[in-house]
């Protein structure tokens, strides 16, 4: 592996730092991304309240407006949502479940991808036209469409005790199972396109092991590509959890994500309660917003066809 | 090759231009459409209210749900088995055929075959037989007394004979067949307002009858309904704000205040007969949803009492439901024959509640599941959070499983009652406390005890006043005997009752008078437009 | 070429068949129908008789073996929420999700491309650094939150646009059209919107990005060194370049438009298929829930089929690269 750890810190310290410092825009999305993990990873420290223990609310602190807002106090800064919980503690605790749910789901995907992608452009043959065959009919109906399938599998499955308790890991595994096949095409893609180079035929008569030769030789050059579509698909995993969330499949009420939140918000759009909408939507969209322009900018520095 | 709505849509606005005094549109809007035409097909509050405006009952009732004459002009008990009804002469049909003996008796036939959803209507007050005595008399026989046996009658709509017949409709949809049943989309009633076209889930338009039998006493000026469903609460509440509306509903409450604000709108709020709950399992020696084993805590009363006193009622009522609501000691509402204001809820005690857990023995709490539905009452899933929340300060977990009704009702109600600790709500059909001794507090038998007592309480003096209750004629009597059952189960804290929830209807300034019935029926014929 | 239409027949029949498979098993599992389809005093007797009518206790393959016989003979069942044949009930949400999603499409298509292309030929300029981000920012909201937002903005503050439903409609046999009458257009305007934003974003980067590479190559280079004018290079030749692989990517990501309306027309209340669906779900309508995924799943496979056939058809050069493309070598 250390041949790819190479391969990445060559990258890192060469062209994208410098494209990266030349991008203001870039630099303003990637502080912000890092203030959204920090604040995910740090929550229970920074957050006032832990809004997933039901032994902290209390109803009666229900609607509070923001400290600037008539009848507002620093206790719920950005005001407290229809239970009590109080907005901000609860933004960052749900930031750490869309985080959690879409690192995890991407991670699946990416292991997924890239393992069949290799497989496929390696070994060829049978295995490859299964495996595009899938992906080709996969590749045809809508992510959203096969999440909402896998998750209604899951929930039918699961026995209902449990589907609170494994409402992460079903919606982890659905956004996960539907995102695979960006990943598997690219792979296989720069693996066929690899495996033609004199290093890999070296490699091979030498009489290295096939696995050894696809994670050692092959892998690391297909890593730009790779980081390209794991950060656009961060990005769209995220949003895929708040509408399964918005569709009634995503994680429970009591313990909310962004796109739980804003989904219960909604309820009060109209009620003049917009707080509790507006916040976790906006951290919602400044997020999103943020990956995305990370994975523009990532697009635009590994592709030297554009520069 | 315009569709014919928009046809009348043009004639009317230019009747409205010629005679402003008669011709009046009413749009409205409630969260789901109504079902099916058919007036036998489902058992569901919305599309037999709606249904109401087309046919008619034996019965009606008036916007205080007073029982009036209908279809029937008349009713005497014959014998204490034996009830009488003459029939109003000279009622048409919409399609030109006159009301007679034979629709009753032939819908008498009709709502007991397969297919039907409205079996009880006969069925439960024990009817055996139905006799044509002339053209405009009919003869109901019961099996026993039955003091109560035409309460439910307003939503047994009176089906022509001969129309059933000439379309091919004498048996109700059933929902194992393979063709359209012609009465599915079609109707042909008595009522103030005809058919006029169907469209499913996007629009139903009604036209004033200039026939209907009771046209001179009607207080209604609408000519013309155009009933559209909005499953979206924001986008149902922002079609009336934006004017597209002249009613709405439900509102929900949070959203009350905004319309109320917005000029050209204003919310009716009324009470709704139904009374929201909790329901726990008194029945399993062990719950399926605990990690007490060996043994079911909720069996002991003291258990649901420290439940019950945890509760802060009148907290869910200002925050939840926004003052909209009436925190209610038992499981009837006002309005409700039987309902005593004699009961009183036992009073917000946490420490109360400490207390008699560790009586019990559960002084360090215990967990338990808990089942909700989502999209079913006002504010379901919201109170079962507060609810978890007010437990957790008692030390007991619950963890929370919140669904879509469908999966919710697959689930609690029988047979599976797949649950430990639940919230529902009942509305009794029939007016009467009967209904939901019997129902929710009957020890289940096969014979329809208790059908929907999921937690399978059991209290043998209740269900042998329940039955006394069901064939006491005396009126005086009969109420002794309720309030004795009520007391009774109280006393037992068999259920967890919450609050009555209230009615919640948007309307605009073009309505200068409607009628909001606790049952949340709403009729056209009581509406005025300017 | 007929053999490539043969296998691909034959594989949009598999994929047809699976679909039918996972709709109809999964569907099985969601909620009980019979609790959904008699009201509540219907006593446990009937509710038995009626599970077994239904054939709700038979042995799933057999359950399925039927539904497959039943389809092939155009019979998706009657609907248990409504008692009507569900054919008839998708016919009449057909023409309502078909035509917002070709609003949708040629409304991303329209505006789209333009963007794309200005974006391409002047990178640096600050427009084309807005629209880019611009564009960011609306995928980066949720569509049910950009639907509530524009029902709120123009429709209750300002009270511009109708917050629901397609307005008025004018039937051409089958086919019912908002499209002939002005309070129809001012209706999709709002969910044709917010259902294209997402596509407009994809394809004015997707022209944009083809656009920019166009640009790059030997014969445009050329035809600068030729003298020709700015104009006619970017319209004529780079732009016309680009719009092969536009075209079909918008065309495949029809499919996708139609299957995202679920949500535009649940916010909008759009009496589309998707609306429909997704009350089938609340009332666990087997039948309804069962038949609208094999019917989209045939939108797909009819879409690619074409769009694969005349793939082949219309451009060698892609022939030559589908074909290293899928390893034929």
């Amino acid at each position: 592996m250390s041949a790819g750890g190479e391969t990445v810190r060559r990258l890192l310290d060469n062209d994208l730092a410098y494209s990266f410092r030349r991008s203001p825009v870039t630099v303003v999305a990637g502080v912000v991304t890092a203030i959204f993990l920090m604040a995910a990873l740090f929550a229970p420290w920074i957050a006032p309240q832990d809004p997933f223990d039901p032994a902290n609310l209390d109803l009666l602190d229900a609607f509070a407006a923001p400290v600037w807002s008539d009848g507002g106090s620093w206790r719920f800064w950005l005001g407290s949502d229809d239970q009590g919980r109080d907005i901000f503690s609860t933004i960052l605790y749900g930031l750490r479940i869309s985080l959690l749910v879409g690192f995890a789901a991407v991670a699946f995907s990416m292991i997924l991808g890239v393992g069949l992608g290799l497989i496929a452009g390696y070994v060829g043959g049978f295995a490859d036209s299964v495996i595009m065959r899938i992906a080709d009919v996969q590749l045809s109906f809508p992510a959203i469409l096969i999440a909402l399938l896998i998750n209604g599998i899951a929930r039918a499955i699961l026995p209902r005790a449990s589907v609170e308790d494994l409402a992460v890991p079903v919606l982890v595994l659905s956004i996960g199972l539907s995102g695979w096949v960006n990943f598997a095409r690219t792979v296989r893609g720069s693996t066929l396109v690899e495996r033609g180079k004199e290093y890999v035929q070296a490699a091979r008569v030498i009489g290295r092991p096939t696995w050894a030769i696809m994670l050692r030789h092959v892998l690391p050059n297909v890593m730009g590509p790779i980081l390209v579509i794991a950060t656009v698909s961060l990005a769209v995993a995220i949003l895929a959890e708040a509408t399964l969330s918005f569709l009634g499949v995503g994680v429970p009420a009591t313990q909310p994500s962004l796109g739980t939140l804003v989904n219960v918000g909604n309820n009060f759009l109209f009620s003049g309660e917009w707080w509790i909408v507006v916040f976790p939507g906006a951290a919602l969209a400044i997020l999103v917003l943020a990956v995305n322009l990370l994975g523009d900018w990532l697009r635009d520095a590994l592709n030297p066809r554009l520069r | 090759m315009l569709r014919t709505t928009a046809i009348v849509a043009a004639s009317a606005t230019i009747l409205a231009a010629s005679l402003p005094a008669h011709a009046k549109d009413f749009r409205f809007a409630f969260q789901a459409d109504a079902n099916s035409m058919d007036p036998y097909n489902v058992n569901e509050s919305f599309t037999l209210g709606f249904q109401g405006n087309i046919y008619e009952g034996l019965v009606g009732r008036g916007p205080a749900l007073d029982i009036l004459p209908s279809l029937a002009t008349e009713w005497s008990v014959e014998e204490p088995t034996r009830w009488r009804f003459k029939l109003r002469q000279g009622v048409k049909y919409h399609d030109g055929r006159s009301f007679t003996a034979d629709d009753v008796v032939f819908s008498a036939e009709r709502v007991q075959k397969e297919g039907s959803d409205l079996k009880a209507r006969l069925a439960t007050p024990g009817v055996v037989d139905v006799i044509k005595i002339d053209d405009y008399t009919v003869d109901f026989v019961t099996a026993k007394p039955n003091p109560i046996l035409h309460v439910e009658w307003e939503t047994w709509s009176i089906i022509s004979k001969g129309w059933a017949e000439e379309h091919n409709a004498t048996d109700p949809q059933a929902v194992t067949g393979s063709e359209e049943n012609y009465a599915t989309r079609n109707a042909n009633g008595t009522g103030p307002y005809i058919l006029e076209s169907r469209e499913v889930d996007v629009r139903t338009v009604l036209r004033e009858n200039p026939d209907w039998w009771d046209r001179a006493n009607k207080r209604g000026n609408v000519t013309r309904v155009v009933m559209t469903p909005i499953g979206t609460d924001a986008t149902r509440v922002a079609a009336l704000l934006s004017g597209e509306l002249d009613l709405a509903y439900p509102i929900s409450v949070q959203d009350i205040e905004r319309v109320n604000r917005t000029a050209g709108t204003r919310v009716l709020v009324g009470p709704e007969l139904r009374t929201i709950y909790l329901g726990m399992d008194q029945f399993r020696d062990e719950l399926l949803y605990s990690n007490v084993k060996g043994t079911n805590p909720l069996k002991d009363k003291r258990v649901r009492q420290a439940m019950y006193q945890a509760i802060d009622i009148e907290a869910i009522k200002s925050k939840v439901m926004r003052g909209l609501s009436n925190p209610s000691a038992m499981m009837v509402g006002p309005g409700i024959n039987g309902y005593s204001e004699k009961f009183k809820r036992l009073p917000y005690d946490p420490d109360a509640s400490r207390r008699l857990l560790s009586e019990a023995g559960y002084g360090d709490g215990f967990e338990i599941g808990m089942d909700c539905p989502n999209n079913r009452y006002v504010n379901d899933e919201t109170i079962c959070q507060a609810f978890v929340s007010m437990m957790a300060r008692i030390g007991i977990k619950v963890d929370l499983n919140a669904q879509p009704r469908s999966q919710y009702f697959a689930k609690v109600l029988a047979p599976k009652m797949d649950t430990s600790l639940f919230l529902l709500g009942w509305t009794p059909g029939s007016y009467d406390s009967h209904n939901p001794l019997f129902l929710l507090h009957g020890c289940q038998n096969d014979s329809g005890n208790g059908q929907f007592n999921l937690g399978r309480y059991c209290n043998p003096e209740v269900d042998a006043l329940t039955s006394q209750i069901l064939s006491e004629t005396d009126t005086d009597k009969r109420n002794a005997l309720i309030e004795q059952a009520w007391t009774k189960t109280i006393d037992d804290v068999a259920y967890l009752p919450l609050h009555q929830q209230a009615l919640a209807w948007g309307i605009s300034d073009g309505v200068a008078d409607i009628a909001q019935r606790a049952d949340n029926v709403f009729h056209v014929r009581h509406v005025v437009m300017k | 070429m007929i053999a490539l239409v043969i296998r691909r027949l034959l594989q949009s029949v598999a994929v047809m068949l699976a679909v039918a498979l996972i709709a109809f098993s999964l569907f099985r599992f969601v909620g009980d129908p019979v609790a959904q389809m008699v009201g509540q005093e219907t006593t446990l007797q009937q509710r038995a008789e009626l599970r077994e009518q239904l054939g709700l206790n038979d042995p799933m393959p057999i359950q399925f073996a039927r539904y497959v016989r039943n389809i092939a003979q155009g019979e998706f069942g009657i609907s248990y929420r409504l008692g009507r044949p569900v054919h008839q009930l998708l016919g009449e949400r057909l023409p309502a999700t078909l035509e917002l999603s070709l609003v949708a499409a040629l409304f991303a298509l329209l505006v789209g491309v333009p963007m794309g292309v200005y974006t391409a030929l002047y990178p640096q300029r600050w427009l084309s650094r807005a629209f880019l981000t611009l564009s960011l920012v609306g995928i980066s909201l949720p569509t049910f939150l950009i639907g509530i937002l524009l029902i709120l903005v123009f429709g209750v503050v300002l009270g511009w646009l109708p917050t629901f439903g397609r307005g008025e409609v004018v039937d051409i046999g089958f086919w019912s059209t908002g499209l002939l009458s002005a309070s129809g257009w001012r209706s999709i305007i709002m969910p044709a919107f917010t259902l294209g934003m997402f596509q407009l974003t994809l394809i004015m980067r997707l022209v944009r990005s083809e656009m920019l590479e166009v640009l790059r190559t030997d014969y445009i280079k050329f035809a600068r060194a030729r003298g020709l004018r700015a104009r006619t290079i970017n319209f004529r030749h780079a732009l016309k370049n680009t719009l092969v692989p536009v075209i079909t990517i918008t065309g495949l990501q029809l499919g996708a438009i139609i299957a995202f309306a679920i949500i535009t027309e649940s916010v909008f209340q759009w009496p589309g298929m998707g609306l429909l669906f997704l009350q089938a779900i609340q009332f666990a309508d087997i039948p309804v829930m069962a038949s609208y995924l094999v019917l989209i799943s045939l939108f797909f496979v009819i879409i690619n089929l074409v769009v694969d056939v005349l793939y082949h058809v219309v451009d060698p050069r892609l022939r030559a690269e589908r074909a290293v493309a899928m390893g034929n070598r």
